[in-house]
């Protein structure tokens, strides 16, 4: 286990009726980036979801780093975790979502600085000029006093992964990040990813963009109808599915 | 290029012409009729604005309608808060008091907290369900027509802007929460910096309405002589039988008031649209 940064392992997840995961199982290395791809509905963003406990499981285990996520095991039995367990274990795992969710009433500055001033208490002096350097690292340091209303959606998801980056996460969950951007503002969004998968960052990319998984993926994962159909190196899966349904989905967005 | 400037002739709307005179006719006529009319006492009016009393009933009404309102909103808060709670116990606890008191008309609340006496005639501190008293007052001096009224009052406005704030916090992105939910904030954290103040946005222009409400309900303290400005206006009309000239005092007040408050409130709207 302590070989895996994070463990997936039989999860599944009911909406109602609904079995959206039906006994999901992901390894992905301390360092790894994998892609997950698949038609909408099929429980991509869920599975995402479930690995922050953004969702909670039915049944399944999910370990990030070697810790089970959302439980303690005591004596053979599993205890919910308290909430302020929970939000220890969130400081570790970033997430980036498809519309963003920058904090409107606070400037790009102040998002970023959010996190470390409210959560683990670091001085304001302190926070902001860490800010600052990940708002340059995201190439936005000329962009520090704009409020997110002020900014390109390009621009807000940059401050978005700035803002997940300043708690140091050991793991960045990527919720589709380039869905809703305009084309011409994708690339700028998934050149901060390749960067940040170039500088070791264990990722989960949930995605459209086949180009950023074939060059920036080291693992591939097509999901349809709550299952892994089928995995793999990018490359491979890419050029040469295996399975119908793979080459089915493939053949619509290629 | 050459320059096509606009002059156009704009097309005669007599239909729009006679209905402005019309209007502006009847407002000179009605300010007309209130100006000579004998029966309006203008110099009593002027001698009353500025009564001692008059004065001293202005500040109770400013401080009922100041503390029942801070104290409102924090109540309106905390039940907003509960009605949002996963437990059933305070949701149904937080919805029972708004149900109650915008359920029962507040003129009948009022004249009840003056009268607690008859129901709690001894109010202290001690152990619940019969157990020893610490402390105890006679509720009679406890409660007198100030405070009967600023606990109606207060209540009451608690249980409208329990709604309100209801309202505003719901109107925030769920997705707010998951970005701060997944930064690592606790619950308490994400409401106080994230969510709080976004509902403010939805939550201060409802408020400022019940402000300026407030400032006029406060009048019907009379019924319980709570000393507020309407009070005193009747104790001086009834000494000296200038009814009217008095209710014109009141409200002249009255509309100073509301007008500042709407100032106050627009200031405040564009404080909390930070980012808008």
């Amino acid at each position: 286990m302590a070989t895996s940064m994070v463990k997936i392992e039989s999860v599944r997840k009911r909406f109602g009726h609904l079995e959206v995961l039906k006994g999901v199982s992901l390894d992905v290395p301390p360092g790894g980036v994998v892609c997950v791809v698949g038609p909408s509905g099929s429980g991509k963003s869920t599975l995402l979801r479930c690995v922050n406990r953004l969702e909670t499981i039915d049944a399944g285990r999910v370990w990030v780093d070697g810790e089970l996520i959302g439980f303690a095991e005591k004596g053979g039995r599993l205890h919910l975790l308290r909430p302020e367990e929970l939000c220890r274990q969130r400081q570790e795992i970033g997430m980036v979502f498809q519309r963003f969710h920058l904090f409107p009433h606070m400037t790009a500055l102040e998002n970023v600085m959010e996190g470390p001033c409210t959560v683990r208490r670091v001085p304001k002096a302190t926070a902001a000029s860490q800010a600052m350097a990940l708002l340059d690292r995201v190439g936005l340091a000329d962009r520090a006093g704009h409020y997110p209303r002020q900014l390109s959606g390009g621009q807000q998801q940059r401050v978005a992964i700035a803002r997940s980056l300043a708690m140091n996460p050991k793991l960045m969950l990527f919720d589709e990040p380039t869905s809703a951007l305009d084309p011409e503002l994708v690339q700028e969004v998934l050149q901060v990813m390749r960067d940040l998968a170039a500088s070791g960052m264990t990722m989960i990319v949930v995605t459209h963009e086949m180009g950023f998984a074939r060059e920036a993926g080291d693992h591939l994962v097509f999901i349809d109808d709550g299952v892994i159909v089928e995995e793999g190196p990018p490359r491979e899966v890419l050029s040469r599915p295996r399975h119908e349904r793979t080459r089915a989905f493939l053949g619509q967005v290629l | 290029m050459t320059e096509l400037p606009i002059e156009a002739v704009k097309p005669p709307r007599p239909g729009r012409l006679v209905a402005a005179a019309l209007a502006a006719l009847a407002m000179v006529w009605l300010v007309y009729t209130v100006i000579v009319n004998p029966n309006l006492h203008w110099d009593v009016i002027v001698t009353f604005l500025l009564d001692g009393r008059i004065l001293g009933g202005l500040w109770i009404t400013v401080a009922l309608t100041a503390l029942s309102m801070v104290v409102g909103v924090g109540l309106g808060v905390m039940a907003a808060v509960m009605q949002l709670s996963d437990s059933p116990v305070l949701r149904g606890a937080a919805g029972l008091y708004t149900w109650f008191f915008r359920g029962t008309p507040l003129l009948v609340q009022l004249i009840f907290w003056l009268d607690i006496g008859l129901v709690f005639p001894e109010i202290g501190i001690g152990v619940p369900f019969g157990g020893p008293m610490f402390l105890q007052w006679p509720a009679n001096e406890l409660i007198t027509p100030f405070t009967a009224a600023l606990l109606g009052l207060t209540i009451n406005e608690g249980a409208y802007m329990a709604e309100i704030v209801r309202a505003g916090i719901r109107s925030v992105d769920p997705g707010q929460r998951e970005a701060a939910e997944s930064l690592g904030m606790s619950h308490r954290q994400i409401l106080r910096r994230v969510v709080l103040p976004q509902a403010m946005r939805v939550i201060i222009p409802p408020t400022g309405n019940q402000f300026i409400s407030m400032l006029k309900t406060t009048s019907m303290v009379s019924v319980i002589s709570g000393a507020e400005l309407l009070t005193v206006s009747q104790r001086i009309y009834l000494d000296n039988f200038e009814v009217i000239a008095l209710l014109v005092v009141a409200s002249t007040w009255y509309l100073l008031l509301t007008s500042v408050a709407t100032v106050g409130q627009r200031f405040l709207e564009r404080r909390f649209s930070r980012g808008h």
